[in-house]
């Protein structure tokens, strides 16, 4: 037995001059396994008397205790050694960029219809599109202007072979205006109506401020009792709405065959606040819409009774508003397509 | 239209400044382009006199011309280079001192030696006129030594109206005047209109075979007239502001007459007229050479004034040439008569012609205006050329528009402005405006309208009318009482916005191009189809519609490789325009194209160019937003544009609606494109719907995977590998997966190991070895008997 302290003290003496967690397991197995050392000495224990036996035993446990305790100790530092060498090993540079981080983006007509589109839907208007391609009559006839009209000449219309079109008579245009959606809507929806057009027209025109293709949203609610107070409401709002500016807006009496009474609206510049500048021509004022109270042989054309519903309409080119709202000098940069162009919106 | 305001200010003078005016004009619809004065800012120019001229000594160009009429006294010397500088001619003389436009001030000079003190000017140099061709020749009555822009009234602004096509009353100085008078609650000073007594007694005779085209006609002969008496200054300043360009005493006076009163009117050399005036329909294929010299053949609907023989004129558009007034002409015919609205309209634009009366009679004359207007014509002609009258010839047929009745009720007014204007507010607006009450009724008027409004039809034009004077800003403004009740909403519909968004978030930009694009672009991308074209294209590259939308992204793809770009993601939805037996087909579609290099150049990705199977996962993540992904297949495909070992269709239903492809190196060289390009287009319909999720419970049993490895022939799809998997690998499949792709060293080169994972689980038990060993052989067993497969 006087063994036993020797071996403790050798067995810890190893430990604590262990350099790694096998040198460690291997004095675990010499001193403390079934064959170890330490182990070997409760062997002895029969050769000793039975009152001596338990006080024996217990010394021995002692010791086993006391190294595998020193074990437990050395084994968590070289862990903890491992795990900081592994931090260390791991760390990288966190400022270099990410993988894969780049996003496209929406081309401005898009990302502008979207907004026009999210402000009239909070109050339930919904979005109805239509053909590119419109005969005659829902593109003008039926908008209250016949052949010859003088308001023709308002609308430098692109006319289409008319051959691939199956049914006969009729010329077909790519239409000028989105207003033959309005058309389509009301011949087979029953008020109330309350809907935006937004899409694509065209015009027979390509100058500095004109390209022969653009994009409008134009809107139409028919109810009852809907006046012409309701489109100057709806329009002030729309435009404090969109440009999120609390901007005087006027209107202005003007014409269109579809419309009675028809307006003009401007929108104090929003460049210059009305003091005048370039983008108001030193006017003060945006010419940014048109609008009107629906014409009586628009709801005749479309089956609606004008003595029983009113409605109101208005038109809105997207472009002009995205080149307000995002500062674009030139009308072109929409088509044209350049990503670095695009890639600002 | 172009008026100055000084002649609109003789008919209607309110005492506001020319800004206010112009505030007035536009608010009451009337919008003006433009305001600018009649001159350039100029001061110390006065009416002088070339009393003499010689040639300058040492200068081939010069002249030195001795000047009457500065307010000094005396003949002032002065070097000038204008070619029609002549003795006797009356011209602008800039004294020394003088300030000309552009901050110029004339001072004492000495050309090639010759002393010079003053300048005589042109017009361009005064910014009065466009003429510079020499100098500015005032009438021979100019009062030497008055100052210029006293004698000219030059202080004067011109304003520029841009009429709607529904106000052709506003075509004139009267009709303006007649407008400001309203909102200025002003009469106007009307020209008095005094008839003049006939002096001869010829007349010709009129047939209206026409009645409703023209339903009244108004002429009247003078004879012995001196065509070479000029124009007084007077008439001749208000035709040069109004941009009129001057010709003779005759046409010059009907050309004041339209823009004074409106009426446009016509002149004929009495002497090239062959009997009477015949107003009827031109027969198919009448020849008329017109006053600008181009002949037009006649189409039928188109309204002429003929004699006995032949068309004198385009009625309402433009006169003839050889019934025109000349230098030689002695008698005229002048004409003043109301031609329907509908009988001119679109007629000018057939022949390519536009007008300043076809203008007017386009959107409506006065109907009541041609005697007024023959006799104001008669009295300014009679005072500038001379001559004798005949009596007023006029012929009116039952056709002539009669005074509209149109009724308002006042409680329309109330609902359709959301205003409650009291009646009498009512009828001053309104008679302002001319309308005359012709009844009051229990519910509203009966209101009789003026002569010169064609605009005015039915009630809501009245309102419209109440609306303007009363101001638009002053009306009332509300927003409309919206309904809450809920609508519809259904989940099975994917929007567009979150394909595109999707489309975003894996780095496509979106684009958007012109639908009309190049025929031959079109062609290259699409050969069979026929596109529809364009009947007046705005230019040969913009002809016809689009019947594919890879042309314009790979044109923008190009147009940005030139722009220093080298690897671009793009993608663009719209229409395309698709002919066939049931007409046409505008199909919404959405396309993209990947180019360069599949990641942006960055520090740690490999750098590789995109494939294939790069933007087929693009499409296939597409695909999976409506979550019926397993609704969608791709199979090897054709497309004359797409590389054909690299083209897929892809089908749902077995309907084609698209490929996914790389361009074919044949057209990618043609176009000069240096790497590979890959593009995708699909039918828009069928990516609109999406899936409503429905549970299926969750099984508490492992899941048991085996692999297998399979030689196959090369060019076996593994698609169809993998529908022979699930044919026979039963319910309890779970998933299937290809992971490992293999051909080259070890193997035939005639076959391909493919990989494959599959999963088996069943939903209420744990499924045994021996059973799934069951499921892989049946598996095996069918791959290898239907496509030759091994086991490897």
């Amino acid at each position: 037995m006087e063994n036993l302290a020797a071996l403790t003290e050798q067995a810890l003496n190893l430990v604590d001059n262990a350099e790694d967690l096998a040198a460690l397991d291997k004095v675990r197995v010499e001193y403390l396994g079934k064959k170890g050392s330490i182990s070997a000495q409760a062997k002895m224990l029969g050769k000793l008397a039975a009152d001596e036996r338990p006080k024996a035993g217990a010394l021995i446990n002692e010791a086993k205790q006391q190294v595998q305790d020193r074990i437990n100790k050395i084994k968590a530092q070289f862990e903890r050694a491992a795990i900081e060498a592994q931090l260390a090993e791991q760390t990288v540079d966190v400022t270099l960029p990410g993988r894969a981080s780049e996003l496209g983006g929406l081309h401005p007509v898009t990302r502008t219809l979207d907004r026009i589109a999210e402000i009239f839907a909070q109050v339930g208007y919904e979005v109805a599109e239509g053909p590119e391609i419109e005969d005659d009559h829902h593109n003008f006839e039926a908008l209250n202007i016949p052949a010859h009209h003088p308001a023709r000449a308002m609308h430098d219309t692109f006319y289409v072979d008319e051959k691939p079109f199956a049914t006969s008579g009729g010329s077909y245009v790519l239409r000028t205006h989105t207003s033959p959606v309005q058309v389509r809507v009301m011949e087979t929806t029953e008020p109330p109506i309350r809907i935006i057009c937004p899409g694509r027209v065209y015009r027979c025109d390509s100058d500095l401020t004109h390209t022969p293709m653009f994009h409008q949203v134009e809107g139409l609610v028919v109810d009852k009792n809907i006046s012409f107070a309701d489109l100057k409401g709806t329009v002030d709002q729309f435009l404090k709405a969109f440009f999120e500016v609390d901007a005087p807006v006027r209107f202005r009496p003007s014409y269109f065959p579809f419309t009675e009474p028809s307006a003009e609206v401007d929108i104090g510049c929003t460049q210059c606040h009305g003091k005048g500048c370039r983008v108001c021509k030193h006017t003060g004022w945006i010419e940014i819409m048109g609008c009107g109270m629906v014409h009586p042989n628009v709801f005749d054309a479309s089956g609606i009774d004008p003595e029983t519903y009113s409605g109101f309409a208005f038109g809105i080119g997207v472009e002009r508003m995205a080149m307000l709202r995002y500062g674009v000098n030139d009308l072109r940069l929409f088509f044209e397509n350049d990503v670095k162009f695009l890639q600002q919106f | 239209m172009k008026v100055s305001e000084s002649w609109l200010r003789e008919w209607i003078n309110p005492e506001v400044s020319v800004a206010t005016l112009v505030e007035q004009l536009t608010m009451a619809g009337i919008e003006v382009d433009a305001t600018e004065p009649v001159a350039g800012a100029f001061s110390g120019v006065v009416v002088g006199e070339i009393v003499a001229i010689e040639q300058h000594p040492d200068a081939d160009k010069l002249r030195v011309c001795q000047v009457a009429g500065h307010p000094d006294g005396g003949e002032i010397q002065v070097v000038c280079g204008a070619p029609n500088a002549r003795a006797g001619l009356k011209i602008p003389f800039a004294t020394v001192g003088a300030q000309l436009p552009g901050d110029f001030k004339i001072k004492k000079a000495k050309l090639r030696g010759v002393e010079s003190f003053g300048m005589l000017c042109g017009q361009t140099e005064l910014e009065a006129g466009d003429d510079d061709t020499g100098l500015w020749e005032l009438a021979a009555d100019a009062p030497v030594g008055q100052d210029l822009r006293d004698y000219l009234n030059l202080n004067d602004t011109l304003i520029e109206v841009d009429i709607t096509p529904n106000r052709g009353d506003c075509l004139s100085v009267r009709g303006l005047a007649r407008e400001l008078g309203v909102i200025n609650r002003l009469g106007v000073n009307p020209v008095v209109v005094s008839p003049v007594a006939a002096a001869i007694t010829d007349t010709v005779a009129v047939a209206l075979q026409a009645p409703e085209a023209c339903s009244r006609y108004v002429g009247r002969v003078i004879r012995n007239i001196d065509v070479s008496a000029p124009s007084p200054l007077w008439l001749q300043e208000k035709l040069r502001r109004s941009g009129v360009r001057l010709i003779d005493a005759v046409v010059d006076v009907t050309n004041y007459v339209l823009l004074e009163l409106g009426q446009p009117m016509h002149a004929f050399d009495l002497a090239k007229i062959d009997g009477g005036i015949v107003v009827r329909d031109a027969r198919e294929g009448e020849t008329l050479t017109l006053l600008d010299e181009q002949e037009i053949t006649l189409q039928a609907g188109t309204l002429v004034i003929a004699d006995g023989q032949a068309p004198l004129a385009m009625a309402g558009i433009m006169g003839g040439l050889n019934s025109s007034v000349t230098h030689a002409t002695q008698d005229i015919l002048l004409e003043s008569a109301f031609f329907h609205p509908l009988a001119i309209a679109g007629r000018a634009r057939n022949y390519g012609l536009h007008t300043d009366s076809s203008h007017r009679f386009e959107r409506g004359v006065d109907y009541q205006l041609q005697r007024d207007a023959i006799e104001r014509a008669t009295e300014l002609l009679l005072a500038i050329v001379g001559g004798e009258a005949g009596p007023v010839i006029e012929e009116v047929t039952p056709e002539l528009p009669s005074v509209q009745v149109v009724t308002l009720r006042h409680e329309r007014i109330a609902s359709g402005l959301h205003i409650d204007l009291d009646a009498e507010t009512i009828e001053d607006i309104l008679t302002r405006l001319g309308l005359e009450v012709d009844k009051r009724t229990d519910d509203g008027w009966q209101l009789r309208v003026p002569s010169w409004r064609f605009d005015i039809d039915i009630e809501a034009d009245l309102l419209e009318e109440l609306a303007r004077i009363y101001g638009y800003n002053r009306l009332p403004t509300r927003v409309p009482d919206s309904p809450m009740a809920i609508k519809a909403h259904t989940e099975s519909r994917l929007p567009l916005a979150q394909l595109r968004r999707h489309l975003i978030s894996r780095d496509y930009q979106e684009i958007v191009t012109y639908s009309f694009i190049d025929p031959a672009d079109n062609a290259r991308f699409d050969p069979e189809l026929a596109p529809i074209a364009l009947k007046n294209p705005i230019s040969a590259d913009m002809a016809v519609m689009r019947t594919t939308l890879l042309p314009g992204l790979v044109t923008t793809l190009r147009y940005n490789l030139n722009r220093q770009q080298s690897r671009l993601r793009l993608f663009e939805s719209g229409q395309r325009f698709i002919p066939g037996s049931n007409g046409v087909d505008q199909q919404p579609t959405l396309a993209g194209l990947v180019y360069g290099p599949l990641a942006a150049e960055s520090w740690s990705n490999e750098s590789r160019d995109v494939d294939f199977f790069d933007l087929k996962g693009d499409v296939e993540s597409l695909l999976a937003q409506t979550g019926l992904s397993h609704d969608f297949s791709f199979r090897a495909g054709k497309h004359p544009a797409l590389h054909p070992g690299q083209c897929a269709e892809v089908v749902v239903a077995d309907q084609v609606i698209g490929y996914v492809g790389a361009i074919h190196p044949a057209l990618q060289q043609e176009l000069d494109i240096p790497a590979g390009v890959f593009v995708f287009e699909l039918e828009l319909k069928s990516l609109l719907v999406a899936r409503v999720p429905s549970f299926t419970p969750l099984s508490r049993f492992p899941a048991n995977r085996r692999d297998l490895a399979l030689l196959v022939d090369r060019d076996l799809p593994v698609d169809s590998l993998l529908d022979g998997v699930r044919l026979k690998a039963g319910e309890c499949l779970s998933d299937l997966k290809v992971f490992d792709l293999y051909m080259g060293k070890g193997i035939d080169p005639q076959r391909k190991s493919v990989a494959l994972g599959l999963t088996f689980q069943d939903p209420s038990r744990t499924l045994t070895d021996d059973e799934i060993n069951g499921f892989v052989g049946q598996v095996v067993d069918h791959l290898q008997n239907q496509y030759g497969a091994t086991l490897r």
